[in-house]
């Protein structure tokens, strides 16, 4: 059963293939998304985030409320690069601020 | 199944400790073990990928403007063919060559210079009139540059399998990697390095320091003091596309650079001055994705219609010549450099870490290692890459 759920529909990945990430010592979920690469197509993760973060949570006994987001990336939604070039957006956004790991 | 990520604490003692888990570290560690040096314990701060190595744009290529950086990243790129079958893991590589622009008759005599130097070198580097650059980019628009020049040995991989295939083919030969694991202190003493991590203390014969843009607060552990900073560089990836474009493109005056992954997203580049500081900074900015979307869509107007998906940040690791700092740290005898890449770390591992891993293992030290030692610096015997893109 488990292999035919899908958690990310973007870049289709199931939930076997978390439990393969976990299996192998991934499980923290900045480790899962680049052993994945759930989350990295076009809903950015607004889909599958929260999912994920359960799955670790029950894979690893922490309380889901001790789970963290990855790191958002911007735009907030796709933008056509011809918009981008239109705009003139001299100005720095107040975007995440990477963790600096 | 159990991947290459040790538990607990690190073990007590050990030969080569190395800091930083990123491309340099896990390809030395893998290159040390090959040779039966396997008593070595990798720590990293993060997690795998959470560095330079996992925020690359993931290109290889062979032009480069100095004989040194040539001949090693011919040699690089011929390694990199053979890394899926030697490490079991898909990388992605894809050879579709580089296509570097000229934007000024000064810039396309630099050109000719850097190609005649890698012609030399047996790098199959031509020149090519526009009209014979949009042959191979049809999309170019014309007169946005006066003259390219295309490598077709030249190409791209995806950096995220790299970094496990040597953390698996190096845990194997019983490497010890460890992440969330922080260096604090690193003293030199009779019996070697005694150093604390979050995860323990461990005594080591010697420490490379491999922590990238972090590399330098490492070295300040044993008093050294290092000329390299952080430099933010920001890269984004547009939605995915059937495949059309051959080449990683590059426009030399920009620092603009794009590429087709082999998931199909344009992966792309660009140079916005941020200056050097002393802390890594990892933020996106709005200035970035207009800068670069301004540039791309002058020189390939077609992609003003595609999308960009997300952007992040990852730190170059900048020198004052460009070049990188690798070797045994002046006055700490048993404390290694490796770090200094200038955002070519990625595409210089698998060559470098080969001649070091055989260095430490008891070979000679290699003689292109001469120009990068940090002593060179003091000595003012710099030798300036021209090739630096982005």
């Amino acid at each position: 059963m488990a292999g035919k759920v899908i958690v990310c529909r973007c870049e289709d990945v199931t939930l076997d293939d978390l439990a393969h990430a976990t299996s192998l010592g991934y499980a923290h979920i900045e480790e899962v998304k680049r052993y994945t690469g759930l989350g990295t197509g076009p809903c950015q993760g607004k889909e599958c985030m929260v999912a994920c973060a359960l799955f670790l949570a029950r894979t690893t006994g922490q309380p889901p409320s001790e789970g963290e987001p990855f790191t958002s990336r911007p735009p907030i939604a796709p933008v056509a690069l011809g918009t981008l070039a239109r705009d003139g957006g001299e100005g720095a956004l107040p975007t995440g601020r990477g963790r600096g790991r | 199944m159990s991947g290459p990520l040790a538990a607990g604490a690190p073990k007590p003692e050990c030969d080569v400790a190395i800091v930083g888990g990123g491309i340099m570290g896990l390809a030395l560690a893998y290159h040390l073990a090959l040779r039966g040096v396997t008593d070595v314990v990798v720590l990293e701060r993060g997690y795998l990928a959470s560095g330079a190595s996992g925020r690359n744009g993931g290109g290889i290529r062979m032009q480069w403007s100095t004989e040194t950086n040539i001949r090693l990243m011919r040699e690089s790129v011929e390694l990199c063919k053979r890394f899926a079958q030697e490490l079991g893991v898909n990388v992605w590589l894809r050879q579709g060559g580089y296509l570097f622009l000229a934007s000024s008759d000064g810039e396309r005599a630099r050109m000719e210079q850097n190609v005649a130097l890698q012609n030399r070198f047996g790098v199959p580097t031509r020149m090519l009139l526009p009209d014979e650059a949009r042959q191979i980019v049809p999309d170019l628009a014309p007169g946005s540059f006066v003259a390219a020049c295309f490598n077709p040995r030249d190409g791209i991989l995806f950096p995220w399998p790299f970094l496990y295939g040597y953390a698996n083919q190096a845990a194997a030969r019983g490497v010890e990697i460890h992440t969330a694991c922080e260096v604090r202190t690193i003293e030199p003493g009779p019996r070697g390095f005694r150093l604390t991590t979050s995860k323990g203390a461990l005594t080591a014969q010697r420490v490379v320091d491999a922590a990238g843009a972090w590399s330098p607060a490492v070295a300040r552990l044993v008093g050294v003091s290092l000329p390299n900073r952080p430099h933010r560089h920001e890269i984004l990836a547009t939605q995915p596309l059937k495949p059309f474009l051959g080449p990683m493109v590059s426009v030399l005056r920009s620092g603009l650079y794009f590429s087709q992954s082999m998931r199909g997203e344009i992966v792309t580049g660009i140079t916005v001055e941020d200056g050097l500081s002393e802390r890594v900074n990892m933020g996106s900015r709005l200035v970035f994705l207009t800068t670069l979307a301004r540039e791309i869509t002058r020189v390939m107007p077609r992609l003003a219609q595609v999308r960009v998906l997300r952007q992040w940040a990852g730190p170059y690791d900048v020198t004052p010549d460009g070049n990188p700092i690798v070797g045994e740290a002046p006055g700490v005898p048993g404390f290694y450099l490796a770090c200094g890449f200038v955002g070519h770390g990625f595409m210089m591992a698998p060559v470098v870490s080969k001649y070091l891993g055989e260095w430490l293992a008891g070979g000679a030290e290699p003689e292109f290692l001469q120009r990068w030692r940090l002593a060179r610096f003091a000595e003012g015997d710099l030798h300036r890459e021209d090739m630096i893109i982005g």
